[in-house]
């Protein structure tokens, strides 16, 4: 034992020391032990909920979108093409202060209202948080320059590379083709969210649309490890994306542009079909609009450009426009006279220019009748009555039709339902029955309502693509197809289908000869004399190399009183009548079947034949060439 | 044992031996010197996966280390004689620093806590006064009849008082609590009674809901996010669910060395100073922890044995207050990235990234060896 020293005790004060670090000791290895305790708790007890959690921490699936699937033309013409474009992207969580960012982005890039409006309604759709959304779409490298000088200013700004849909031929292919768009919140609604999670486009017009499941292509996904600002580390696990189908239209670009280029800058449409295959070998409604426009989200300002313009660009006319067929439709009102006895080729009338029932005083004219009491054909047969076209031996024949025997034959070419097989759009016109008079109108059906619909006019109604399908049923002398813009690439539609229309089948050889002689001599019946010519032989008949049929209609807009002469001078151009052309070529062997229509052109003959034969030479008599806008611009000439 | 030599002390007439060994020689604890050593390593193995396998930190801390341990040597050397004799004068400076700090500190972050003497160096007053509390206490009753009488606990409170509200308002609330806690110990240890020690907790616990409207914003903010971390799971709660993620999906021994993908992913903040530990408890797992805490406990335990084997008040109160704040540290620390104590600033020891604290833990252990190889009396 050690001595005291001094005065302390220190005996005393070394015991009370060394309780104290005892104690001091035995609280610390308590603590110590409670340390273990928390460790063993969350490492041991909860490990399971934590390694959950930092699996959800790290690991993310994302999807993989699929390309979507090309489309081709019947030459191998890319119509639908996917191309990169870098997009700025912005993710909102990372920006401390959104409206600051926007202002700098705006002071070095050019950002319209309506970028930003449209980047909001985006953010507020998106997914995952820390999510990317893109703010202005298909930057320039300037652009990318631009922003690249200032990017370390801009946290959580961005630049993306992603495909997007192109449209290589732009406005010319717009309505045959449709177009995607980007996914709006009803299209996400209704969407399947799985197959779409990588994707921003959806087929929502045309083609594009009718064959989107086909087009899409199958999402893939990857788990990835991703650090916690979202970037990925590493990729766990891949399950790759499987493309889209290719698709082949039996559409012919070239063609196409020829068809464009005859119309020129006339409101109209050009519905070329295969007899063979049904297929479209040109579906032209003018005015068209970009369809690349479209694809990254359009405009406010021009989008209501388009929507408001008077030329009404973004209605498919091919499609959705419904007109009177006016005579075009003479050819089958002359078949189901032939067939149901009604008439024969001998039969003839004499025609004074005008026509009335009997015991009524309403007088139904001919086309060149005038007020000074002048016109008519003389003496017509049904030959004659198609090939100049007669009013008066229609009005006669349909009155002795009537109605219902009119409408079966009308119904048999595809009037009154939408036979299209692959065209989302396409509407079905209207076949007038007593019953449909019934029960629209509440009204009884009367003769006069049948005089009319012999030289197509009065109700009914019909879409250009309605109508070029019964000029192809006429070309392949009653064998029935269905139109379609498919040649190959999907099994949505049965390509072989066609409609059984046994009836129409049965109609003889010489009926169909009768009639289609007729409508060729409509185009190459010439130097015969003043009213002995066909109707379209003075434009387009003259130097013609093959042999077509063809029948000229025109469609009235507005009604004209009795006993008025129309007069396209005095009547404003929106108002004057459409010109309509159908035809087919060549006649022993067709294989091309058309209708044409020049919106407020005036006389069929003269304003959409020229067109149709444009479109005709080019298919049967250039077909390699590449000729097509020369083609166009001497058929526009004609 | 065996002696190497025997010497007298003058004028006592007593005969003093001294242990023998390379260890006393070199006034080192050769126990407690290969424990730090140890934990040391341990510390930049984990600070390497800290930092995302980088060499350069580990070299950085692995420098400081060093430059700790040759401190730690130096400060050995000199015997606990000189540190009692300058311990007021250091004090005085200290406090004097903390003063300045008002007028002349940096202010990083919102507080100010370093003081810089410009082209010489740049240092935080407030980590000296980690040793500098316990050394003035430890002078203050080193000749004064234990346990103190109730005077002399108001005066040493008094000089607890006054740095520790300096260093709460830099703000640094964690270092004024170690530091708070490093005084208190030397009480404690000096023999304060137990009623009084109860009295003191008593009132604590009381005057906690008034203490609530005291603290700033944030302060508030670390405590409520403590009670409930998924208030603001992106905000304040952050740090703390990730960190209880890291440790949680750790699991018995962990997803490996290096593997680590909370601290690797970046998902843990702080990973690579105060909340390393959650780096340690992922990739190495509980067994990990537990090495570290029986490491930890074997220091302490070592740094108590000293503390008992000191042969004066000075050097007994002054052991003891080190080794018991060392412990608070790693308390303070581990509890807190569990998620059992408010998020405080405090570094784990030896192993967080950082200088300065670990200079000073150096500085204390030094303190620790000096004491005990600078011995008058064998027992």
């Amino acid at each position: 034992m050690v001595e005291p020293l001094a005065l302390k005790d220190h005996t005393w004060e070394s015991r009370i020391f060394f309780s104290r670090i005892v104690v001091c000791f035995g609280v610390l290895v308590i603590l110590m032990l409670l340390l273990v305790a928390r460790f063993f708790y969350l490492q041991i007890l909860q490990h399971d909920i934590y390694a959950t959690l930092s699996d959800k921490n790290r690991i993310q699936i994302q999807p993989l979108a699929p390309v979507r699937g090309l489309i081709y033309d019947r030459n191998g013409e890319l119509l639908a093409d996917n191309i990169p474009s870098f997009n700025l992207t912005i993710a909102p969580e990372r920006v401390a202060d959104l409206d600051q960012t926007l202002a700098h982005l705006g002071s070095i890039l050019s950002l319209t209202e309506e970028d930003i409006l449209g980047f909001k309604s985006r953010v507020k759709r998106r997914k995952p948080p820390f999510d990317s959304v893109p703010l202005l779409f298909k930057l320039t490298t300037q652009e990318i320059a631009q922003f690249s000088v200032d990017r370390h200013l801009l946290p959580g700004v961005g630049v993306e590379a992603k495909l997007v849909r192109h449209y290589p031929r732009g406005e010319l292919m717009v309505h045959a083709v449709g177009s995607v768009r980007r996914i709006n919140e009803s299209d996400a609604k209704r969407l399947d969210s799985v197959a779409y999670s990588g994707t921003d486009y959806v087929g929502k017009i045309g083609v594009e649309k009718f064959y989107e499941q086909d087009l899409l292509g199958r999402v893939g996904y990857q788990q990835v490890e991703i650090d916690a600002r979202g970037k990925v580390m590493k990729v766990l696990e891949s399950n790759l994306p499987s493309r889209g189908k290719d698709l082949i239209l039996h559409v012919d670009s070239s063609l196409q542009a020829v068809a464009s280029e005859a119309l020129g800058d006339r409101r109209g449409t050009v519905v070329a079909i295969e007899p063979k295959t049904g297929g479209i070998l040109a579906l032209v409604s003018k005015p068209g609009y970009d369809p690349n426009l479209f694809v990254t989200g359009i405009g406010h300002k021009t989008y209501a450009l388009l929507r408001d313009s008077k030329d009404v660009p973004l209605f498919n006319r091919a499609l959705q426009g419904q007109y009177e067929p006016g005579s075009t439709l003479k050819p089958i009102i002359a078949l189901a006279g032939l067939v149901t006895g009604v008439t024969n080729a001998d039969y003839t009338i004499d025609d004074p220019g005008w026509f009335r029932l009997p015991n009524s005083k309403r007088l139904y004219r001919d086309w060149n009748w005038h007020a000074s009491g002048t016109g008519g054909h003389g003496s017509v047969n049904l030959e004659k009555a198609i090939y100049r076209s007669c009013n008066i031996y229609f009005y006669d024949l349909a009155v002795k039709m009537g109605i219902d025997r009119l409408d079966d034959y009308l119904a048999l070419f595809g009037f009154g339902v939408n036979t299209v097989l692959d065209l989302p759009e396409a509407r079905s016109g209207l076949l007038p029955t007593r019953k449909w008079k019934q029960e629209t109108r509440g009204l009884a059906w009367y003769p006069g309502d049948t005089v009319n619909i012999g030289v197509g006019q009065g109700d009914m109604l019909v879409t250009p693509l309605q109508l070029a399908t019964a000029v192809t049923v006429i070309a392949n002398r009653g064998e029935w197809v269905s139109p379609r813009m498919l040649k190959s690439g999907s099994d949505l539609i049965d390509q072989s289908t066609v409609r059984k229309l046994d009836s129409i089948a049965l109609i003889p050889d010489p009926v169909w000869d009768v009639v289609i002689g007729a409508m060729e001599k409509v185009v190459h019946r010439g130097n015969q004399g003043y009213g002995e010519n066909g109707t379209a032989w003075a434009y387009i008949g003259q130097d013609i190399e093959y042999r077509m049929a063809g029948k000229s209609g025109t469609a009235q807009v507005v009604g004209i009183k009795q006993g008025e002469e129309y007069d396209a001078e005095e009547l404003d151009e929106r108002q004057r009548k459409h010109a309509w052309f159908v035809a087919f070529a060549p006649v022993d062997n067709p294989t091309i079947a058309l209708a044409v229509l020049v919106e407020n052109g005036g006389g069929g003959s003269e304003f959409a034949a020229p067109v149709a034969r444009a479109v005709l030479d080019h298919h049967l008599l250039k077909k390699t060439g590449n000729s097509g806008r020369v083609m166009a611009s001497e058929g526009a000439a004609l | 044992m065996s002696q190497d030599f025997v010497r007298q002390l003058p004028g006592t007439g007593l005969k003093i031996q001294r242990k023998a060994g390379l260890g006393n020689a070199l006034h080192l604890d050769v126990p407690m010197l290969l424990l730090l050593l140890i934990i040391s390593a341990y510390g930049l193995v984990i600070l390497y996966s800290a930092v995302g396998q980088q060499i350069e930190p580990v070299i950085s801390q692995g420098i400081k280390v060093l430059v700790g341990l040759s401190a730690m040597v130096v400060i050995a050397q000199i015997s606990p004689v000189v540190y009692m004799r300058l311990a007021p004068w250091i004090f005085l400076i200290g406090l004097i620093a903390l003063v300045l700090i008002y007028f002349f500190g940096v202010e990083v972050k919102g507080s100010r806590r370093w003081l810089r003497i410009p082209g010489i160096v740049t240092f935080q007053p407030s980590e000296i006064m980690k040793l500098m509390l316990p050394l003035i206490l430890a002078w203050y009753f080193h000749d004064r009849h234990l346990p103190p009488k109730a005077r002399h606990v108001f005066w040493s409170l008094m000089l607890i008082f006054v740095p520790v509200m300096l260093i709460a308002f830099q703000p640094d609330l964690g270092t004024s609590l170690i530091i708070a806690a490093s005084g208190l110990f030397v009480l404690l240890l000096a023999g304060v009674s137990w009623r009084l020690v109860l009295m003191a907790i008593g009132l604590g616990v009381s005057a906690a809901p008034a203490l609530w409207f005291v603290l700033r914003d944030y302060q508030k903010q670390r405590i409520l996010t403590l009670l409930d971390p998924e208030r603001d799971p992106l905000g304040a709660g952050w740090n703390i669910i990730q960190s209880k993620t890291a440790i949680g999906s750790g699991g018995l021994f962990g997803k490996g060395l290096f593997e680590g993908t909370q601290s690797n992913l970046g998902f843990l903040p702080e990973s690579q100073t105060d909340f390393i530990v959650a780096v340690l408890a992922e990739e190495l797992g509980l067994a990990g922890v537990v090495v570290l805490l029986i490491l930890y406990l074997l220091l302490i335990g070592r740094g108590v044995i000293l503390s008992v084997q000191a042969q004066d008040t000075f050097g007994r109160l002054l052991s003891g207050s080190i080794t018991f704040t060392f412990f608070v540290y790693v308390f303070v620390n581990m509890g807190m990235v569990s998620g059992i104590l408010p998020v405080v600033g405090v570094p784990l020891p030896f192993v967080s990234y950082g200088g300065t604290s670990i200079l000073t833990l150096f500085l204390g252990f030094g303190i620790l060896m000096s004491v005990h190889t600078h011995r008058r009396i064998t027992l």
